[in-house]
């Protein structure tokens, strides 16, 4: 490929009405770009790639690439995913999620996808809040932080996406912010690499209702904040556990190699294929059994 | 092949592999289960796979991306999972992915009776999801026709891009019955429409002759996007009236232009019926019972039983009602399909003949009905 073929511009679909739907300075397109990127790293063929997502901001991010792309309902991106790579195993499928997405609502399909160790790859953008709808609390909206429905201060601890994910199966989980995009790039690269459920968790923000309701700030204030918030894994192992626990923590947290679920349950269509008796046969009528 | 005593679960397992189904998702749940366990068994020796999601929404979810992966599908559930599918059943009727859904009836509201028959799903196999959606929904009364109706099934399924919905009763899913299966090969078995024009030019939602658009699978080269968004004839999201109302009207017209094909019904001595019972499943079968003794005593009954009751065969029930005085309308339900019925004939015409406990509609309650009594 040249490189006018292999610039941004060649993923994205012509056809589509642009521009986007998210507000001007939102962090998916920066997660967006790195998805891209790393793609076009890989030298990947799009007919090969399966984009699905489910409901909120993020959900609208496949529409925009050129890829197969699925929009699905309102958590369940995972377990449309697990479909389609038992379907056509040969496709690379990303999943592309929401915090509230994919930890309130598609939390039983997150930890699930996980432990069955289907080979995905999920990427959770994490702006702790629910942006589409206006600003209402999600599953990390951090304790004490203001959300439409949380107009005193939330009392709910947050879940640890990444830590979620390990102790639920994962093979391959990392996290980084739309601040450092760069290492974004590399992380999804890595996962979509990774034979097994992978996770990368991007850290993001939504300057409109977390960032006004909190009194934060514009985008570039809470760019500015993701950056003096975070630190590097082996940074942080410096550090004591309360001064860890007001950090994000960037990095490869957990990369373990286990078989997948596909190659295990090749092996259940070879046992089932050698048991196959000449009764069985013919119930299943002539030309029954492929 | 040998003559066997099958269950009509059992029969759902083989229709489906005979249709070419190469994908179940499922979630355990009585009094379905056996058709999971079964094609647990037997998929993988088709070289398809089955697996068990952590629930019947996630079960529906799997099985509709499947499909786009141009793998034939399907899940089987009751009541409380039927409940909790009608969620993707409108995501799958949205984006036109064809699946199949069997839902075994036992007796509800909510969790109910888990093991006794009922046909109270009707109206929720019709309406349960939200939205004018158009739906395809069958109704098997024996273990033969469990089979035969699974493979139409798919194949309405496959032909017009909708989710097809088996509803069963649970007598007919656990009773076992004589059942000769008939050799794969000689069934008619009907596959997506492919394309093979040039992928730039290709519209998943386009305006297409019979109104059902080609639909090759993911990873075939044809890129393109599906969404439960309403969509322009690309797939892509729109909030534009001129492209809602076509896809709106395109998809109640795939299915209203081709009812001579889809509503599958049996007429029984109409011909000289001054009184024809209509019934569906289960209950057909005490009403033919009940017809062959009210014959016996010189009343001229008649018998339609209905294969497919949604879209509801308005038409034929139509026509009964124009010769018969009165129609009779057995359902393990408090009387939900009679609705249709009284809408197509006139409400003074129909008698109702109902229980909602968990047992069936016996031959005499039905000939009671027709002796007036």
């Amino acid at each position: 490929m040249d490189k006018d073929e292999r610039s941004a511009y060649s993923y994205l679909r012509t056809t589509k009405k642009f521009p986007n739907i998210w507000c001007s300075g939102c962090g998916i397109g920066i997660v967006m770009g790195a998805l891209i990127r790393a793609i076009d790293r890989m030298g990947l063929d799009k007919n090969k790639i399966a984009l699905v997502s489910g409901i909120g901001c993020s959900g609208r991010m496949p529409v925009y690439m050129d890829f197969n792309t699925m929009h699905t309902t309102h958590g369940r991106a995972l377990a449309f995913a697990t479909g389609l790579k038992l379907a056509k195993p040969e496709l690379k499928v990303v999943v592309i999620m929401g915090d509230g997405d994919a930890l309130a609502i598609g939390g039983n399909h997150f930890i699930h996808a996980a432990r069955r160790n289907i080979d995905l790859t999920a990427i959770v953008i994490n702006n702790q809040i629910y942006g589409m709808t206006g600003g209402q609390y999600s599953p990390t909206t951090p304790l004490e932080m203001r959300a439409t429905t949380a107009p005193y201060g939330h009392v709910e601890p947050p879940f640890p996406i990444c830590e979620l994910a390990i102790a639920a199966g994962a093979t391959y989980v990392a996290r980084s912010t739309v601040y450092h995009a760069v290492e974004l790039d590399k992380f999804i690269e890595h996962a979509i690499q990774k034979v097994g459920f992978s996770l990368v968790e991007a850290v993001s923000y939504c300057h409109t209702t977390f960032g006004r309701l909190n009194k934060i700030g514009s985008a570039v204030e809470m760019m500015h904040q993701l950056k003096e918030m975070s630190i590097s894994l082996s940074a942080a192992e410096k550090l004591t556990p309360e001064e860890r626990s007001l950090k994000i923590i960037r990095g490869v947290l957990h990369n373990i190699d286990k078989p997948d679920y596909s190659s295990l349950y090749d092996k259940v269509i070879e046992r089932a294929k050698a048991s196959v008796t000449g009764k069985e046969y013919m119930r299943a009528g002539p030309g029954g059994l492929e | 092949m040998a003559v066997t005593l099958m269950q009509g679960n059992e029969a759902v397992g083989w229709g489906a592999l005979a249709a070419g189904c190469r994908f179940y998702a499922g979630y355990p749940i009585t009094p379905s289960s056996e058709i999971a366990e079964m094609l647990s068994r037997e998929l993988p020796k088709y070289g398809g796979k089955f697996i068990q999601m952590e629930d019947e929404i996630a079960s529906l979810a799997a099985c509709i991306g499947a499909s786009v992966g141009g793998v034939k599908s399907m899940t089987a559930t009751s009541g409380p999972g039927f409940s909790l599918m009608q969620e993707h059943i409108g995501y799958a009727a949205m984006t036109e992915v064809p699946c199949v859904i069997v839902s075994v009836q036992r007796l509800g509201p909510s969790t109910g009776q888990p093991t006794s028959p009922s046909q109270g799903d009707v109206m929720q196999a019709r309406w349960g999801t939200h939205g004018d959606h158009p739906i395809i929904v069958l109704y098997p009364n024996s273990v033969p026709k469990a089979f035969g109706l699974t493979v139409t099934a798919f194949n309405l399924a496959e032909k017009y891009r909708t989710p097809v919905i088996l509803l069963m009763d649970e007598v007919i899913a656990h009773m076992r019955e004589r059942f000769e299966m008939p050799p794969f090969e000689s069934l008619t078995v009907i596959d997506r429409m492919g394309t093979n024009v040039p992928p730039e030019w290709y519209k998943p939602y386009g305006d297409t002759i019979g109104d059902v658009p080609p639909m090759p699978s993911f990873g075939s080269g044809y890129r393109y996007h599906i969404t439960g968004l309403f969509h322009d004839v690309m797939g892509y999201p729109t909030q534009r009236l001129d492209e809602i109302n076509p896809l709106v009207e395109r998809m109640q017209r795939k299915i209203n232009n081709h009812l001579e094909d889809i509503l599958l019904f049996e007429e029984e001595e109409t011909d000289d019926a001054n009184t024809v019972i209509i019934a569906y499943g289960v209950t057909s079968r005490s009403a033919r019972h009940a017809m062959r003794l009210a014959r016996n005593h010189r009343h001229n009954i008649g018998l339609l039983t209905l294969y497919t009751i949604w879209p509801f065969p308005e038409e034929a029930v139509m026509r009964i009602g124009r010769s018969a005085r009165r129609v009779i309308v057995p359902e393990m339900n408090l009387g939900q399909l009679a609705l249709e019925v009284e809408r197509a004939v006139g409400k003074h015409k129909v008698v109702r003949v109902n229980r909602a406990d968990g047992e069936m509609i016996s031959p005499q309650m039905i000939l009671q009905a027709i002796e007036g009594r």
